[in-house]
């Protein structure tokens, strides 16, 4: 049975199906691993076991009708903590929201519940998603499982790592600037960020509300189609979500790859690229090339802009969205002031971390009086220029690739002294959420030390099902994606 | 342009973040550093450009005025730091 | 205001007319007044993590009809943004408003100053109207030295409305505050309930020497009722005056009036520096705004209360003071409209419907302390009545006595109560002739005083004839008979 970590979403529900495992013994199988690996990464944060086997017994009684199933029904998932999930605490990674037991559901949450999944926990997190290294969470660092003394990059650093270490089949991620995409890389997964508008934002705790999109992370393009059927769909609650009709990710998986216009930003083959990860990039297109795809070259002059105007816009939106944590209604109240603003702001400087801050405060000046026209505005005018890149970009290609990170996952502390630096380790993730395009990261090799290196695609505008066809035809032929890390075996 | 301590403290009291004198001089610095780097985009020319507020470019969904909530005041003030008679508590606001 | 020929004084207004909309602006909270605090305080309201805000398509029309109302232009796109500060009743930290595109700017509102005769009229300019949720109340009776926090307001839609400073009195202020308040009641989306803060208003008042830029201004917070309105604005008019007289400059502020003391003071809460960080909201995308729906808005409105004043004038013959009056609430001038179509068309019947609307009737009403609609006395029943005094079948007199037999529910009109009570009115000559001789014969000392040259005894002789009637005959035709029997 415990091949079964292994699995692929399909293969897990051709065997629930069949009854060869039962949800309980899957999520048990889960559960223990998590025991027994999650103290050495810290990728989980909340654990349940009663309500664990209580989901799955349930999944088992549907199982066994047959008529409430659907292929998801009985595997195991784990959410990342900043999605809210009735009865369990939803820290959001803060000691702001460490006692903040969820009165609700996400959109999200339920719509895989209702699929039938089966929550193994809640996953550890940059604080308030806030991070590119899982350094800033309240409940310590993530610890990547291919070498511990690496970052599992970040914000969805938990979600990452629990599926590289096998603790989990599938897990929730969100990403602002390039949270799924940039951990999938540094983790070897396969992780999506849908369209802006294709999931529901609501129920999850937001960072940057104009950038924010939830996805699936797993170990295969062909896993992340099956979860997004799942999540993405039209919800009422969100004024941002989309009114289209529901689709199906996984049909066009086996579409042959023949004729596909590949676009290569030179932006995203410069200087700032690691030798071993552009090694990688450059044999995965050579795999794309005997796959049958094209190569052409695109421009996107103005995403040398995009870190600089994500760092003016995310921390705007920010500093407004972390006004409500205010220690009135819920979470952390500092123990002692004189008077409102002292409780105000020692609730707040106690709550939440340095990064969390910083942006706060960030986000407060270029939204303030005198400096909003300089910064905010003119960040949002070059925000439409980098949308505009793209949908030139687009005229000539189907999918746009490049690499997902500079580098390889970097040690603990590397980058924390410096914000800037750390900044830059989405500078190729970051267009993509400003101009609310998919994008997806799937693993193409292994760079310097053994550590997985991901591939970026990027699709058009509710492009996501040619991404993963694009994604799982590489796998397809390649095996990166079933790689783990020996130790963990 | 480079914050002071004086801005610092400004900006920490409009965000509501307490800094103690030692980290208003360590938070001006950081700030200044990712001022420095995000000051690159005054140097681009956007005359006409319109601000991109969305990720997309569609108009405000609307939702019909139905009530659909009930009465979930226990639910909610369980996680709350200090509430009495239904009301959230505070220290006394003068008006 | 003795020193008012050396200052100029200046107000803007800016009321928030709450909407009536079953449930909240941006959630599906019912808005009901007087629940039990927090109850009507959902996750959205009270900003639950990861909560979003989903507008609520009435208030939208709401503002649709109030811009059409008062001739103002109907943003095609406009923009819902942020403006942040920290406040316990505010909880997400920030107000969703609306700043740089209003749904609703331009138009305005004419006004009565004054009543009679006297009044004057003037045109107050808006700046713009625009949508907007409300905070929740902050509650400083004493739990332990501590405030407490409501927040079922929290998130009841608002629409400000914002004059241009074109208002120079505190009497132009409450004229237009009144015609504001009766006109959104009028289009149906206030219920303008002062008392429980559906109608409040902010007033920004400053003070200028003739020919100077503009003052100061300081802004007079939450007016709850007209008459403290008033009080507010002199008291603040006054201060501003002897302050700058005394050599002190005004300083810009935000104050609250206390009823109690009759003054104005400063709020400290509102000390800080203001700096609102207004940014759109990126929860909510532009809304727009099509022709087809503002055609649909409008094809929905009542006709409006300016319109309807001067289609009484022409179309009745009303002064323009009593269309005016007519037409301060819709109640009104329906039972006009009423009492008139079921009058019947004849010379002065709208007139004389006008009259007792506004005199027996609305006294009865004051006295009672009863909105029209309540009237004891429908319209139906008014046309009755006057009907017969046009007919002459009863005199404006006995008219009144009708009507107390209505109001009382003593019969079902005026015709069941004449023909009850035998208040016919008496028309055939021989028999006023017959009674005006017996008249003559029974007074003869006020005859020869009359004859003596004393009108007054002219008077007492008609008062006898007529009570001799029981009022039912025509004091015009007794008064021409006397005049025809001694000789005149």
């Amino acid at each position: 049975m415990s091949e079964l970590i292994n699995s692929s979403l399909r293969d897990l529900s051709a065997a629930l199906a069949a009854r060869r495992v039962s949800a309980v013994e899957l999520a048990t199988l889960f559960l223990d691993r998590i025991d027994r690996l999650n103290p050495g990464l810290n990728a989980f944060i909340a654990l349940d076991r009663d309500k664990t086997l209580a989901q799955a017994r349930a999944a088992d009684e549907s199982l066994k009708v047959g008529g409430g199933a659907t292929a998801l029904t009985g595997i195991p998932l784990a959410h990342k903590d900043i999605f809210c999930t009735r009865g369990w605490r939803t820290s959001c990674g803060s000691k702001m929201l460490e006692n903040f037991v969820s009165p609700y559901d996400a959109h999200v949450v339920e719509k895989l519940a209702a699929a039938g999944m089966v929550t193994l926990g809640k996953l550890n997190m940059d604080e308030f998603a806030m991070g590119s290294s899982n350094e800033t969470s309240h409940f310590g660092p993530v610890k990547n499982p291919w070498d511990v003394s690496c970052v599992p990059g970040g914000s969805s650093g938990g979600s990452a790592a629990a599926i590289a270490a096998r603790l989990t089949p599938a897990a929730t991620g969100t990403d602002t600037g390039g949270s799924i995409r940039q951990p999938a890389a540094l983790c070897g997964l396969t992780g999506l960020k849908p369209t802006y508008g294709a999931v529901s934002r609501y129920g999850m705790i937001a960072f940057a509300s104009s950038l924010d999109q939830a996805g699936p992370m797993a170990k295969s393009a062909e896993d992340c189609a099956l979860l997004l059927n799942a999540m993405a769909g039209f919800d009422p609650r969100d004024s941002t979500s989309l009114e289209r009709p529901a689709e199906d990710y996984a049909r066009d998986l086996e579409q042959p790859l023949a004729g596909l216009r590949i676009g290569l930003p030179k932006e995203f083959f410069g200087d700032g690229m690691d030798p071993d990860v552009r090694a990688a990039v450059e044999a995965a297109l050579g795999e794309y090339h005997r796959l049958g795809a094209t190569t052409v070259e695109v421009q996107l002059p103005n995403s040398g802009l995009s870190v600089p105007a994500y760092y003016v816009i995310a921390p705007a939106e920010a500093s407004s969205n972390l006004s409500r944590f205010d220690g009135v209604r819920y979470g952390y109240r500092a123990p002692e002031y004189a008077d409102l603003t002292e409780m105000y702001s020692r609730s707040r400087a106690q709550g939440f971390g340095a990064e969390v801050k910083r942006r706060i405060l960030i986000g407060t000046y270029v939204l303030s009086h005198g400096y909003y026209d300089a910064y905010y505005l003119q960040a949002q005018k070059i925000r439409r220029l980098i949308a505009a890149d793209f949908v030139e970009a687009f005229k000539n290609c189907d999918v746009i690739m490049g690499p997902t990170s500079p580098s390889v996952a970097f040690a603990f502390g590397a980058k924390s002294a410096d914000p800037v630096q750390m900044y830059l380790s989405d500078i190729y993730t970051i267009s993509t959420n400003l101009a609310g395009l998919p994008g997806m990261s799937l693993p193409c090799g292994f760079g310097s030390n053994a550590m997985p290196v991901g591939l970026q695609i990027i699709g058009n505008w509710f492009g996501e099902a040619k991404m993963l066809t694009v994604a799982h035809q590489y796998q397809k032929a390649t095996d990166w994606h079933t790689r783990m890390p020996e130790a963990l075996k | 342009m480079s914050l002071t301590l004086e801005d610092v403290a400004r900006i920490a009291l409009l965000s509501r973040i307490e800094l103690s004198a030692a980290e208003r001089a360590s938070t001006r610095d950081q700030l200044n550093g990712i001022l420095g780097f995000i000051e690159q985009l005054q140097a681009v020319d956007t005359t006409g450009i319109e601000p991109m507020a969305h990720a997309v470019d569609v108009v405000q969904r609307l939702r019909p005025d139905t009530v659909t909530e009930t009465d979930r005041r226990a639910e909610f003030q369980a996680v709350a730091p200090e509430t009495e008679a239904g009301l959230y508590l505070v220290p006394r606001v003068v008006e | 205001m003795t020193r008012n020929v050396q200052w100029e004084v200046v107000i803007g207004l800016e009321p928030h007319a709450q909407l009536q909309t079953k449930s909240k602006i941006f959630s599906g909270s019912s808005i009901a007044f007087g629940a039990e605090p927090n109850v009507q305080a959902n996750a959205v309201d009270i900003a639950l993590p990861g909560v979003l805000p989903v507008l609520n398509r009435e208030a939208v029309v709401c503002a649709i009809k109030f811009g059409l109302a008062v001739g103002a232009t109907i943003a095609p796109r406009s923009v819902f943004a942020r403006k942040n500060y920290f406040y316990p009743d505010l909880p997400k930290g920030y107000q969703i408003s609306q700043f740089e595109v209003p749904v609703v700017s331009g138009g305005g509102l004419n006004i009565r100053i004054g009543s009679g005769d006297t009044a004057t009229e003037k045109f107050v300019r808006l700046t713009r109207a625009h949508l907007e949720e409300d905070a929740g109340k902050s509650l400083h009776e004493d739990f332990h030295g501590r405030t407490g926090i409501d927040l079922n307001r929290a998130g009841t839609p608002l629409l400000e409305i914002v004059t241009e400073p074109d208002m120079c009195s505190s009497a132009e202020a409450v004229a237009y505050a009144k015609a504001l308040h009766a006109l959104v009641q009028w289009i149906g989306i206030c219920d303008g309930n002062m008392q429980e803060g559906s109608f409040r208003c902010d007033a920004n008042v400053s003070v200028r020497r003739p020919g100077e830029p503009l003052g100061t201004r300081r802004e007079i917070k939450n007016l709850n009722s007209f008459r403290f309105m008033q009080q507010a604005i002199d008291f603040e008019v006054q201060w501003q005056i002897n302050e700058i007289e005394e050599g002190r400059a005004i300083r810009q502020a935000t104050v609250l009036f206390d009823p109690a003391t009759g003054e104005t003071r400063s709020m400290r809460s509102k000390e800080d520096a203001h700096d609102y960080r207004y940014f759109p909201d990126p929860d909510l995308l532009p809304l727009e705004i099509r022709q087809d729906w503002i055609a649909e808005v409008r094809s929905g409105l009542p006709e409006l209360p300016q319109a309807m004043q001067q289609r009484f004038a022409t179309e009745f013959g009303l002064s323009s003071y009593d269309a005016a009056m007519l037409t301060a609430t819709r109640a009104t001038a329906k039972f006009f409209e009423e009492a008139v179509a079921a009058t019947g068309k004849g010379a002065g019947s709208a007139k004389l419907c006008a009259n007792w609307i506004m005199g027996e009737l609305a006294a009865r009403l004051n006295k009672a302390d009863m909105p029209i609609e309540a009237s004891p006395v429908s319209a139906a029943q008014l046309a009755g009545i006057i009907r017969r005094i046009a007919d002459n079948t009863i005199s404006s007199k006995i008219a009144k006595d009708v009507f107390e037999v209505l109001w009382a529910g003593d019969g079902k009109d005026a015709d069941a109560v004449i023909e009850a009570r035998g208040w016919k009115q008496i028309t055939d000559t021989g028999a006023i002739e017959a009674l005006v001789d017996e008249v003559l014969a029974a007074n003869q000392k006020s005859v020869e005083e009359f004859r003596a040259g004393k009108e007054k005894a002219f008077n007492a002789l008609v008062g006898q004839a007529m009570k001799a009637t029981r009022g039912k005959a025509n004091p015009q035709q007794v008064t021409d008979l006397l005049k025809q029997k001694l000789g005149g």
